[in-house]
């Protein structure tokens, strides 16, 4: 069955094939079903190859299916084919399956759009981008996936192009991308000058040749590619603007897919980390440092997406974290259990959203429990997995991440651990005035007071859970968020799924931490504590309050100012050397040159142009001076 | 009893001046085209001269091509001095500037 996965990618590619020229014309919603089946079939491929992996030894677990050669210039020979193996296809399941989810929910929420089989064509061409980047046997193929992703995410995310704010976000996340994407490209070229080769494994095979500093660098710069794909810091704001498009592409893009490809590609070279402990170091620091401005942050938003946003980027730091902490198991761990949670969450915000007729501030929300159960109860779900409460998933995959960051340095541990705590906090400000206290939406869309009258059915606000394409994807990610934990449980040898899966991929070079069942206990019961404290006070402060500026402080709502320091320090010098160089050097060095030769062949034109009289004396002078000066010329010269 | 060459070069030189100062002086276009032919048989004259000094043929050659060239010339410059007059009865060279720069 393994060599069916060229499907895996191929599917839904057709479907963007099939949709990019008729999709206007199949419409809504089959083009919405089209796309949906599309990435639904890829899903039952995965699964069937994923099965046909399983059956595998462990030692023969790896696969390679090469389909042609895409080019070959020199020493450089790059194959377009797979490589499969248990972290490819780890991925690659957890992508299709909640992409097929969110295409489901897609069609539900965008049913009003005037664009929405474009919507379906980029959320397409995006499937086969991202499964290209994990599916890829070599940097060069993996990096066209990045690329492709990339672009469909400018073009999601603007998606509504008409309004400036989204039209903006996705060209920043473009330009924030690519400056991470400039170090990826420079990672590839020095390790082809390294190894000579861009295949994932003939690179790892040879890299006992390879100096440590130059690993280093190595790492470094697929590192630099990863901040920008992962919003680490400093390249993280683009992922809060990033809000601006539609809540499913925030749920594909900002929580299961894009952002995940950096912590892929980080495990994907984990033999490079292992010989590279310096960069570890590097990744684990930038890690935890963003899990916790990203927390922090998330805590003063009031945009409901803003703060899964700002969390997202704190979860994605927390993988980060375990990366650096050689706990790649751990990273794909929570990569997996943070998919199904994020998800869930962005897709319940999307639900809120569409209730609240498009109004995203949570300080107008309140008391919706009620009135939308499923999305109340689904987010509750999401909610107390984030803040890690057992037995829920972020439990088990934040306490893996945990543990192995105090295996590193207890430092990262205690940082690790007060961001947990955010965690919950910040997550439960945010049920606690969505889903809970007084109906505030009653005040802020006062139209929806007055029943009977005409605005009460066409405009008013009257909340509700959306139809089944909506909600049935809540409940499996719910369903998911739940119990995803037990993949990977840490009580007995024979419990831990996911570490013995990924042991071909990362077993070598995963860093062993030995833990007693004291500490082990020590650091689940600390880890409960915490995200229960976080839960509690934020049961404290908020079920009653709505308004609290001391908690909400300026500096966090705006992000630590890195956004704003980045926007003033380097856009706008950027811009006013831009305009220095248009108005100055344009104007006066470069036009002036042009001009300034034009009005002198002008002017001496004019000048000469007085010669010509239009005599005929005057020109019959002209000759016989000259002839005189010849003349006198010559008889200078025979004469000396 | 020979003629000095140097009375025929003598003879050229005044006939180029007198053309030369003529075609400078003159307003009258036909008078110009007379000294221009002046000038030209000057040239001639001495063309002619050095060929018999210098036993040299090539002198007379030049002269022929030279009185072929004028006839030529006196096509195309008669032709031009009708067509002026042709538009203004007794015009000078000066009335004939619009080609002023």
């Amino acid at each position: 069955m393994i060599h069916a996965a060229f499907l895996i990618p191929l599917l839904p590619l057709a479907g963007f094939a099939l949709l990019a020229p008729l999709g206007r014309r199949i419409g809504n919603p089959i083009a919405g079903w089209i796309a949906t089946f599309a990435v639904g079939g890829s899903f039952i491929v995965t699964i069937l190859v994923f099965i046909g992996l399983f059956q595998q030894s462990p030692a023969h677990s790896q696969f390679t299916q090469s389909w042609f050669t895409w080019f070959d210039v020199g020493h450089l020979n790059v194959n377009a084919g797979l490589l499969i193996d248990p972290l490819s296809m780890t991925m690659a399941t957890f992508i299709t399956g909640i992409s097929t989810l969110i295409h489901l929910y897609s069609i539900g929420y965008m049913e009003h759009d005037k664009d929405f089989s474009r919507f379906f064509i980029y959320l397409n061409l995006f499937v086969f981008s991202m499964l290209m980047l994990v599916l890829a046997d070599n940097f060069v193929l993996s990096f066209l996936g990045w690329e492709g992703v990339g672009v469909c995410s400018y073009f999601l995310i603007a998606f509504w192009f008409d309004r400036d704010d989204a039209a903006s976000a996705g060209k920043k996340a473009m330009i924030f991308n690519r400056i991470g994407d400039a170090g990826f490209l420079i990672g590839i070229f020095l390790i082809f000058q390294r190894t000579g080769s861009v295949q994932y494994t003939t690179v790892f095979s040879r890299l006992g040749h390879v100096g440590t500093a130059s690993l280093v660098g190595i790492a470094l710069m697929l590192f630099l590619g990863a901040v920008g794909k992962s919003a680490q810091i400093p390249l993280f704001p683009w992922l809060a603007d990033a809000m601006a498009g539609p809540t499913p592409v925030s749920a594909l893009i900002h929580a299961a897919t894009m952002v995940t490809a950096g912590v892929y590609l980080m495990c994907r070279i984990n033999p490079i980390l292992h010989l590279a402990p310096d960069a570890a170091h590097v990744i684990a620091w930038i890690g935890v440092a963003t899990a916790f401005i990203g927390a922090t942050s998330a805590c003063a938003q009031t945009d409901i997406k803003k703060v899964l946003a700002y969390s997202t980027v704190s979860q994605l730091g927390y993988m980060f974290l375990a990366v650096g902490s050689g706990a790649y198991v751990a990273a794909i761990f929570l990569m997996l259990t943070h998919a199904f949670y994020k998800a869930l969450l962005f897709l319940g915000a999307g639900s809120v959203i569409h209730a609240m007729e498009e109004d995203q501030d949570i300080k107008n929300m309140g008391g919706l429990a009620k009135l939308m159960p499923i999305t109340g109860l689904t987010f509750l779900v999401g909610w107390l997995s984030i803040a890690g409460v057992p037995p829920f998933s972020g439990f088990w995959s934040k306490g893996d991440v945990l543990e192995n960051a105090w295996a590193l340095t207890p430092a990262l541990w205690a940082i690790g651990a007060a961001t947990a705590f955010l965690t919950a906090y910040y997550m439960g400000r945010e049920y606690f005035l969505v889903f809970l206290g007084e109906r505030r939406w009653v005040e802020a869309h006062p139209e929806a007071t007055e029943p009977g009258s005409a605005q009460y059915t066409s405009r008013g606000v009257h909340p509700h859970d959306a139809s089944w394409k909506m909600s049935l994807p809540l409940v499996v990610l719910a369903v998911l968020a739940l119990f995803g934990g037990f993949v990977n449980l840490p009580f007995h040898p024979n419990l831990v799924f996911l570490e013995r899966w990924l042991n071909p991929v990362v077993g070598a070079t995963v860093r062993q931490t030995h833990f007693s069942v004291g500490q082990l206990w020590a650091f689940s019961l600390a880890d409960a504590g915490l995200a229960l404290a976080g839960v509690g006070v934020a049961a404290a402060v908020w079920r009653r309050a709505t308004d609290r500026p001391a908690l909400e402080p300026r500096f966090l709502f705006m992000a630590w100012f890195i956004d704003w320091t980045e926007d003033h320090l380097v856009a706008r010098t950027g811009s006013a050397f831009s305009s220095f160089t248009s108005s100055v050097i344009e104007a006066r060095v470069v036009d002036g040159a042009v001009n300034g030769v034009a009005s002198l062949v002008r002017g001496t034109g004019d000048r000469l142009r007085k010669v010509q009289t239009g005599y005929v004396r005057t020109y019959a002078m002209g000759l016989v001076a000259g002839v005189v000066m010849l003349v006198a010329y010559l008889l200078v010269r025979v004469g000396s | 009893m020979t003629v000095h060459a140097s009375w025929y070069l003598t003879l050229a030189a005044v006939l180029f001046t007198i053309g030369a100062v003529g075609l400078l002086v003159r307003r009258n276009v036909l008078v110009m085209f007379m000294c221009v032919e002046l000038m030209l048989n000057a040239a001639n004259l001495t063309f002619v001269t050095f060929a018999r000094e210098l036993n040299d043929i090539g002198g007379q050659v030049a002269v022929f091509f030279v009185l072929v060239v004028a006839a030529a010339e006196v096509v195309v410059g008669l032709g031009i001095i009708v067509a002026i007059f042709r538009r203004k009865v007794g015009a000078t060279a000066d009335d004939a500037h619009i080609l002023k720069g």
